[in-house]
């Protein structure tokens, strides 16, 4: 019942952006959403758009995969369009009860909605492209920099290791408890909201002793196998730059380059 | 000098305060390079707790524990230790750390900051040497219990430990798990000289080793090969164990009148013993 359930959206395949080095694919989506909110003429979007369209195609995940992303923003979507419509001061083309709905809010609305929906397309690329592990990998490389500030890198990408490695296990040990209520009579689908929650209580309650036995399991087996802490680590997967990589950095700086340029003219 | 030497080792949970538990009383023991001991006693007999010093997990209250020489309650040692003496735990989805098999075997050579190259190696070796190299790109949680302790036993080999405690490793798997386990320890053991401390509930697991440790409430009790401790069933069975079920069978057919060695101790033994009894019977 709860095995649909997948972490991240990982699309495995062999395409240019899947090729990338993670780190590569991190920081040129941070420059594009910079780009994104930096540069707001309807010259831009389109060039962002087209940009995003040749990133859908390049990647080769299919296109009702990456629209599919999109659906959780539907009403999000909707609702920022409306708020835009309705507030924004201009020739009013329309009157509805106290809000006056203008021909330039319709144009702001739709390019926030566009942005909103570039920046969330462009993000799917991000993770349909790259596997978690590498985005792990990835997310340790570059903020390990931020080490001396105090940013706790490697224990961020331990604990999404760690994460990746039980979700499935714990959504499997839920599954099990769930059909051992049932069993026992217990209903998750019908009757009250109140009911329902009632019965949730015998699944959390195993769930989380569970959890903090494994918890106190797996940092004995982690002492065992000499772990300390990221100072002195080594790792076996080492990413590394290739050609394509240097080639999407130059490209990036080149498009933010021609974008500002053209901003200031 | 013995790779692992004990000396009137006790281990007090909670010393000084309220429910204040003594796990091991008084323990003396060696174990040398190379020796395959199993380690039998009933629930709370003090076995896990035994098996945690070994690698410095916890520190005695009282005595000693020595690992080729290092005392464990050298803190600034404890890598070395737990570089030396590997551990497979009891339950296998609680000791696998990483996602994808071959990161979880290089996990520990990656936190003794082995060179990549040198890790990759080791990895392939270690995979090997379990059978599991085909298996090198699965997520755990795809395994089962059988094969996440033989990646969990890689884990340990990566690492290059001289000896492995397997702490009622095979507790939680199915009899076709549990053989797994035990042919590839034993060839762990026989090939590359692996020191093994095997802590079962399983007399026929025991059976196979070369010496046999029975614990009862922290003390040690018996230390013999297995040949000699399982002449002794009566006091197994009043410390709450069992015995192989070849030994069960000879002494009831012992207390049957029916003839038999008193030191019988496999299967291949019994029925060997027996089919020469058949030929005497039918004489009568
Ligand atoms: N963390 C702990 N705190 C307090 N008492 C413990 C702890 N772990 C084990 N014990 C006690 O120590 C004794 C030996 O336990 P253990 O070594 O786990 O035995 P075994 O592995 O043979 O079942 C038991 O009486 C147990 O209750
Ligand atoms: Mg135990």
């Amino acid at each position: 019942m709860l095995s649909n359930i997948t972490i991240g959206q990982y699309f495995p395949g062999n395409s240019l952006l899947h090729r990338l080095d993670p780190r590569t694919k991190i920081v040129v989506l941070f420059a594009l959403i910079v780009a994104l909110f930096l540069f707001d003429r309807p010259a831009d979007y389109l060039v962002m758009s087209l940009l995003t369209l040749a990133f859908m195609l390049l990647s080769r995940v299919p296109l009702r995969t990456l629209l599919g992303s999109l659906k959780p923003l539907w009403w999000i979507l909707l609702f920022t369009f409306l708020i835009h419509l309705c507030s924004t001061p201009g020739e009013e083309f329309a009157h509805l009860w106290v809000f006056s709905l203008t021909f330039e809010g319709l144009a702001h609305g739709f390019f926030i909605c566009l942005r909103l929906v570039l920046l969330l397309l462009l993000s799917s690329l991000l993770t349909f492209t790259t596997s978690p592990l590498k985005l792990t990998d990835a997310l340790e490389a570059l903020l390990s920099p931020l080490k001396r500030i105090g940013v706790p890198a490697h224990e961020l990408a331990m604990m999404m290791t760690i994460a990746l490695r039980f979700v499935p296990t714990l959504i499997e040990e839920t599954d099990k408890i769930m059909k051992a209520q049932q069993a026992r009579g217990a209903d998750f689908v019908t009757g009250s909201i109140v009911r329902r929650l009632k019965n949730v209580v015998p699944i959390l309650v195993p769930l989380f002793i569970s959890v903090f036995r494994r918890a106190d399991d797996l940092a004995m087996a982690m002492e065992a196998r000499c772990y300390h802490g990221g100072e002195g680590r080594t790792q076996m997967k080492q990413l590394h730059f290739l050609p394509l990589d240097y080639l999407a950095w130059g490209g990036t700086a080149l498009l933010l380059a021609v974008l500002a340029a053209l901003w200031l003219l | 000098m013995a790779l692992i030497e004990i000396e009137h080792l006790s281990h007090v949970y909670h010393a000084g305060e309220e429910g204040e538990q003594t796990a091991l009383d008084d323990l003396s023991l060696s174990i040398e390079r190379g020796e395959f001991v199993a380690v039998l006693g009933s629930n709370g007999s003090g076995k896990s707790t035994l098996a945690k010093h070994l690698n410095a997990l916890l520190l005695p209250t009282s005595g000693a524990c020595r690992i080729d020489g290092i005392d464990t309650r050298e803190e600034a040692d404890v890598w070395r230790i737990r570089q030396k003496v590997g551990m497979v735990f009891q339950n296998p989805d609680n000791q696998l750390i990483a996602a994808v098999v071959e990161d979880d075997v290089a996990f520990g050579p990656e936190n003794l900051g082995v060179p990549s190259a040198e890790i990759r190696r080791r990895v392939d070796e270690a995979l090997k040497a379990v059978n599991m190299t085909e298996f090198r790109s699965y997520a755990p949680h795809l395994l089962s219990g059988g094969q996440k302790q033989r990646i969990a036993i890689a884990g340990t080999l990566a690492m290059q430990t001289e000896a492995i405690v397997f702490d009622e490793a095979t507790a939680m798997l199915d009899p076709e798990g549990r053989a797994e386990i035990l042919s590839i320890v034993q060839r762990l053991h026989e090939e590359q000289g692996i020191t093994v401390v095997y802590i079962t509930h399983f007399m026929e697991e025991a059976a196979a080793a070369d010496r046999i440790l029975v614990l009862d409430h922290g003390r040690l009790v018996m230390d013999a090969p297995p040949r000699e401790v399982f002449r002794h069933a009566r006091e197994l069975r009043a410390l709450g164990l069992e015995v192989p079920l070849a030994v069960e069978l000879r002494d009831r057919l012992r207390a049957a009148g029916v003839a038999l060695p008193e030191d019988l101790l496999t299967p291949a033994e019994l029925v060997a013993a027996l089919s020469g009894k058949g030929g005497a019977a039918s004489g009568d």
